[in-house]
């Protein structure tokens, strides 16, 4: 009885990565779509249930040429669209600097600001050797100071420029909390949409090993109500690199949340140019018994709790909600319609987490579907002690997971 | 004095190029004359790590009258705005500019409007310094839709893409990090313009302004900080909140220069100046020594932190309009009647514009959820129901 993940077409496998604990042997995410040519305004839309759209006009139909030219020097390829192409193997932090790397070719607005991210290469790697490459103007050095670099990306991105803002980690950001709420979310309403804020606020954050309250924050809970952005958190090096361009091709303010347990993470890609939607969840095994909603690390633990429940005969439906600003309650929607059956597992904490807001959502929208109250399984409201054990204890682990499951199921 | 309007009338086509002598009043459309004047500023500038500029400042008969016009216009809009205020016409903050208006008419006449200016919240007459409309400044302040950010933004809230001004902000010093990012991308694009980023003595002391002021001289910005002192942040007096009130030594490594903000034609010099050096040398800070009328907004009488001698004396001597009417009474460019016609005139649109702003009608309930996000670029993007379907990828 191994994990069977039902994907729509070819599925490339995972290699099997031994850097995380966490991550099951034989991984199959949703297949490789289709991409967006560079540079070619694309009509190709990519569905994360498999399903992809062509725009009937001319355009599109030159970009299906195109299409198909990318795929038919591929050897072995059975299904039309659906890459066969075998791509290729990267880590997380490495798909987020080739996504990165990739728009800053195609757009010279692009450019990046933070702490260590050009000399140094980023604290995380994720913008090692761009500095070399586009220049100091390009990849720029700022001293520790984040109000004022957040608050100097923000006028620069009124004017047209399309900076990346990272923070050494999301925490740090707090110091920045005012030009991020005030000025990134609410300018292009204040000024009757006079201007666009094509900023992105980038950063890892989340709980990671025994680095401290001050280190380990979950800053979506705080940005959440602010209007006029939207948040993403990746969680694989596909979306990672897809949301990343995502991001900077949008003109609105967004917020890449990335988690510092995560970066190791290893996945085949595909060559191509591609995107994920920015707005959309991600369907990470279809099931039946119950909806789990996750993002994130959390994503991994459900994961494994998922392999344990279907041992036991359950079939739990994971979906990885990946937008956390606005949420995809279309995908979810449907989800709570088949399964009637929702968990929810975050790193947030419990008071004013993204779980809370989550819960109200389907509530107020779906409650007509539920047989059973929502489950929420969060982080517990205490900052992040450093002992290894307590640490431990404050984020939700599988076995949690799979007792909630269990009960639910009942 | 009817041979002064013979002389005038015969002369009128003629464009004298000799500089006018005081025994005759001649008389000429000033409103295109050229010939320059020179004027002393009323007192030298200071400096700190540079060298002051000269106190002669170049100008002209148009110049003065436009001067004397636009401050006439912002007085008596900023005068109308009070009124209206107290009419519960205008709600919420409103903070008036009347005593200021010096440093916005002298900023305009030394830079284009490619140049970025960005301000706090009493921004009402920097707006119409950059070529905004009265009745986008009364249609905003009233909460109607013909007002400049749609009525949404209200009166902290005044931006003008098309002209750079970039607003307009709550939030005490939180607009200087922005203008220097405006800078950065004026550096980056080399557009060969700069960005002034206004701010008062009581937002001298943000932390943030330093921030800033660090990485614009660390990257060589064309950022130009200018500090309008009023000496009142709010309720606090300078010497109160500020141990060092010389707020143009603060850069310390950033040189700064002192000016007389009430006093338009050194406004001008100095930002003049201030675009050369930030051209060729980086941030500089300028100091506008300047003073407000009213209180710190409509809900503060303005008069429980200072005395009414101190505003009342001010205002005889040192009234920005009332000294460019000296000015040009002195060079005879116009009679004082034609000054007072002026005034009048300004009273007149103002008043014809706070009548058609007021019948001008409120935002749609709809535009209640427009311009939250910027739609239609980027992504397919959904409801909860999938209603709205976007347009293709860029």
């Amino acid at each position: 009885m191994a994990a069977i993940f039902q994907g729509v077409g070819a599925a490339a496998t995972l290699s099997s990565s031994p850097s995380n604990s966490f991550v099951p042997k034989k991984f199959l995410t949703s297949p490789r779509r289709s991409f967006c040519v560079r540079k070619v305004p694309s009509s190709v839309v990519v569905r994360s249930d498999g399903s992809v759209n062509f725009d009937l006009n001319s355009k599109s139909r030159r970009a299906q040429q195109l299409v198909a030219n990318a795929v038919a020097t591929k050897a072995d390829s059975s299904a039309a669209s659906s890459s066969s192409n075998p791509g290729h193997e990267l880590l997380l932090f490495e798909a987020l600097r080739e996504g990165l790397e990739e728009e800053m070719e195609r757009d010279p607005c692009v450019c990046v600001m933070g702490e260590d991210v050009g000399h140094y290469g980023g604290s995380y790697k994720v913008t090692k050797d761009l500095a070399k490459k586009f220049g100091d103007l390009r990849v720029l050095d700022t001293p520790i100071a984040e109000n004022s670099f957040t608050g100097m990306g923000i006028g620069a991105a009124m004017t047209g420029l399309r900076p990346v803002v990272e923070g050494m980690n999301m925490g740090f950001l707090l110091l920045a909390f005012n030009q991020i709420s005030n000025n990134c979310g609410m300018l292009h309403y204040t000024s009757g949409g006079q201007f666009t804020i094509p900023i992105v606020i980038r950063g890892p954050g989340g709980v990671g090993r025994q680095l401290g309250a001050e280190h380990s924050q979950r800053l979506e809970s705080y940005f959440q109500s602010i209007p006029g952005i939207q948040m993403v958190a990746c969680s694989t090096p596909y979306n990672a690199k897809g949301l990343m361009k995502a991001a900077i091709r949008s003109e609105n303010p967004v917020i890449l949340f990335e988690h510092v347990l995560l970066y190791n993470l290893k996945e085949r890609i595909p060559d191509e140019d591609y995107i994920c939607n920015l707005e959309e969840a991600e369907m990470v095994r279809p099931g039946e018994h119950v909806t789990i909603l996750t993002y994130s690390r959390m994503r991994y633990h459900v994961m494994q709790a998922a392999k344990t429940l279907v041992n036991k005969g359950y079939d739990p439906e994971v979906i990885d909600i990946r937008s956390l600003k606005p949420f995809d309650l279309y995908t979810i929607g449907n989800s709570v319609k088949k399964t009637h059956r929702v968990v929810i597992v975050e790193e947030c904490m419990r008071t004013g987490g993204i779980g809370a807001s989550l819960t109200a959502a389907i509530t107020e929208n779906f409650n007509d579907y539920l047989d059973a109250p929502i489950m929420c399984l969060s982080s517990q409201d205490v900052p992040t002690p450093y002992a290894g054990t307590l640490e431990e204890w404050t984020v939700v682990q599988p076995a949690q997971i799979v007792t909630a499951v269990e009960q639910l199921c009942q | 004095m009817a041979l002064s309007y013979l002389r005038s009338s015969s002369s009128r086509s003629v464009n004298l190029l000799k500089p006018l002598s005081s025994s005759l009043p001649l008389r000429r459309p000033i409103s295109t004359d050229t010939t320059p004047i020179t004027v002393e500023t009323s007192v030298p500038f200071t400096s700190h790590q540079c060298d002051a500029p000269s106190r002669s400042v170049e100008t002209n008969p148009k110049e003065l009258l436009t001067f004397f016009r636009d401050m006439a216009l912002m007085r008596r809009m900023e005068i109308a705005a009070d009124s209206l205020y107290k009419a519960k016409l205008i709600r919420g903050f409103c903070h008036l500019y009347d005593g200021q208006e010096a440093v916005a008419v002298g900023m305009e006449a030394a830079i284009t409007k490619k140049d970025c200016i960005i301000t706090a919240y009493r921004d009402h007459c920097t707006f119409i310094g950059r070529g905004g409309t009265l009745l986008e400044v009364f249609a905003e302040l009233m909460g109607r839709q013909a007002g400049c950010s749609k009525g949404k933004g209200g009166s902290m809230h005044f931006y003008k893409k098309d002209s750079n001004f970039y607003g307009g902000h709550g939030i005490v010093g939180a607009q200087v990090p922005l203008g220097c990012g405006l800078a950065f991308a004026q550096k980056y694009s080399k557009d060969e313009t700069v960005t002034f980023a206004l701010y008062g003595d009581g937002a001298a002391n943000q932390g943030q302004l330093f921030e800033a002021l660090n990485i614009s001289a660390l990257w060589d910005l064309p950022a130009i900080l200018v500090c309008e002192n009023n000496h009142y942040g709010m309720g606090t007096a300078e010497w109160r909140a500020a141990k060092s009130p010389a707020y143009y030594k603060r850069g310390d490594y950033v040189p700064g220069l002192k000016v007389d903000g009430m006093d338009a034609l050194a406004v001008k010099q100095a930002c003049k100046f201030a675009k050369e050096h930030a051209l060729k040398n980086g941030p500089i800070i300028l100091e506008m020594d300047t003073y407000r009328y009213h209180g710190h907004s409509m809900s503060d009488p303005g008069s429980t932190y200072r005395t009414r001698d101190e505003i009342s004396g001010v205002r005889q001597e040192r009234d920005p309009i009332e000294r460019i009417r000296k000015l040009i009474l002195s060079h005879d460019l116009a009679t004082e009647k034609e000054l007072k016609d002026i005034e009048k005139e300004v009273r007149k649109e103002v008043d014809d514009t706070i009548t058609q702003a007021k019948e001008s009608p409120m935002p749609e309930p709809s535009k209640l959820f427009t311009n939250v996000y910027a739609k239609g670029l980027g992504v397919e993007s959904f409801g909860a129901d999938r209603k709205e379907v976007r347009a293709t990828l860029p």
